[in-house]
């Protein structure tokens, strides 16, 4: 119990000058926006793939391909893909900042958020624009 | 000659006076002394209270008649002076605003548990280090800054200039909004709710031209952007102050540049 107030890591006494950037900034305005049009294009998502016409059940190969063949639907899953992404990665930058307590810890967790991130970003971009319905 | 009726007062075993109507409560205290202790550790104390007594009258009587090592800031005791701010029952709260009869247990005996503000150096008991906090308020440039030459008359302000920043003079830097914060906890380095409430007093009165260098302050990494929004430091501000509206309007004012 008594751990629970005694914080281990003392409150630091100097504070690093400021950047003066605007990247706080843009990443609050970020998050709010993506978070307002991934509640339209996740649950429209969701809604299309579970419960439209049989739900899950008629999705297979010859149902991704007839989605794909419309640039609306490509345009929608890349967008949903890239909002998602970002928002989710930043987020969890977020929580990272706020609950690492090494630096080093902070710069690790940080480089393996930021290249899972480009990964999934490449790949999920790379088979939305070269899909092949033909395979 | 009769005694009045109503002075009928009694000794607690403590040795505490015990008045007519009072009731014993166990007051659970947060104890640490550097000197003797590893760690810090709980402590009960069951002392006399009446309902209308506030909980500083309970730490103060502690400290005359039980354990006189019992270390805690007070001073104007009212409320004004933002010295006794601790949790009390797990919510930060000013020793001396706080009655027991709003801690009452409805039946069985009632516990207060007190313990120091969470987030600032562990000192003595309910002691912190509050350095960290000041150090916080003083970088938002907490006084009026002004170019050019001085007016030769007062500085003329509208109540309705005035009206804007009402609410966010009324600080009294107790840092229980401050010590409240889940973001403070996690990272010290936040400026925290208190040094953005009075850097909201200053950006958002008219006579104050340091506006852009206080926002620019506060548009780091360590600023408004990482408020969550918990309202733990609108709950926690004995004043009042709505504090995460404070710290929504500067929000808005970066976003906007209208001050």
């Amino acid at each position: 119990m008594a751990d629970t107030i005694a914080l281990d890591r003392p409150r630091s006494r100097r504070r690093p000058a400021a950047r003066r950037s605007n990247f706080e900034l843009y990443s609050w305005l970020f998050m709010r926006i993506s978070g307002l049009l991934l509640v339209v294009l996740v649950l429209g998502h969701l809604f299309i793939m579970n419960i439209l016409d049989g739900g899950v059940h008629r999705i297979n190969f010859a149902f991704v391909a007839g989605r794909w063949s419309s640039p609306f639907w490509q345009f929608w899953d890349l967008l949903m893909l890239w909002l998602a992404q970002l928002h989710g990665g930043n987020g969890l930058r977020t929580i990272i900042d706020d609950y690492a307590r090494k630096d080093s810890t902070r710069f690790w967790l940080k480089m393996l958020l930021y290249v899972s991130m480009v990964v999934i970003l490449v790949l999920g971009t790379l088979v939305i624009f070269t899909f092949d319905p033909n395979i | 000659m009769a005694a009045p009726a109503t002075a009928e007062s009694t000794t607690h075993p403590s040795g505490i006076p015990a008045p007519e109507g009072s009731v014993e409560v166990t007051v659970k205290i947060h104890r640490f002394n550097p000197e003797q202790d590893e760690a810090p550790h709980w402590e009960s104390y069951d002392v006399p209270a009446l309902p209308t007594d506030r909980v500083l009258n309970l730490l103060i009587n502690i400290k005359s008649y039980i354990d006189g090592s019992l270390a805690f800031r007070r001073s104007c005791a009212h409320g004004i002076c933002g010295s006794d701010a601790m949790q009390i029952n797990g919510i930060n709260r000013l020793a001396c605003k706080v009655l027991v009869k709003d801690l009452l247990a409805k039946k069985g005996k009632t516990t207060i548990t007190v313990a120091p503000l969470k987030g600032l150096p562990l000192l003595k008991d309910l002691y912190v280090d509050m350095e960290p906090f000041f150090e916080a308020y003083r970088s938002i440039k907490p006084y009026l800054i002004t170019y050019g030459n001085e007016p030769t008359r007062e500085r003329i302000q509208s109540p309705a200039e005035r009206a804007q920043f009402d609410d966010t003079t009324k600080c009294i830097l107790c840092a229980a909004c401050t010590t409240s914060c889940p973001v403070y906890w996690a990272d010290g380095s936040y400026f925290g709710p208190a040094a953005i409430v009075n850097a909201h007093r200053f950006i958002f009165d008219s006579r104050d031209e340091g506006a852009e260098e206080r926002l620019d302050i506060l548009n780091d990494a360590e600023g408004v952007w990482r408020c969550r929004t918990t309202f733990n430091c609108t709950d926690a501000c004995p004043r009042g102050i709505e504090v995460t509206k404070a710290i929504q309007e500067v929000k808005r004012a970066l976003l906007f540049r209208r001050t």
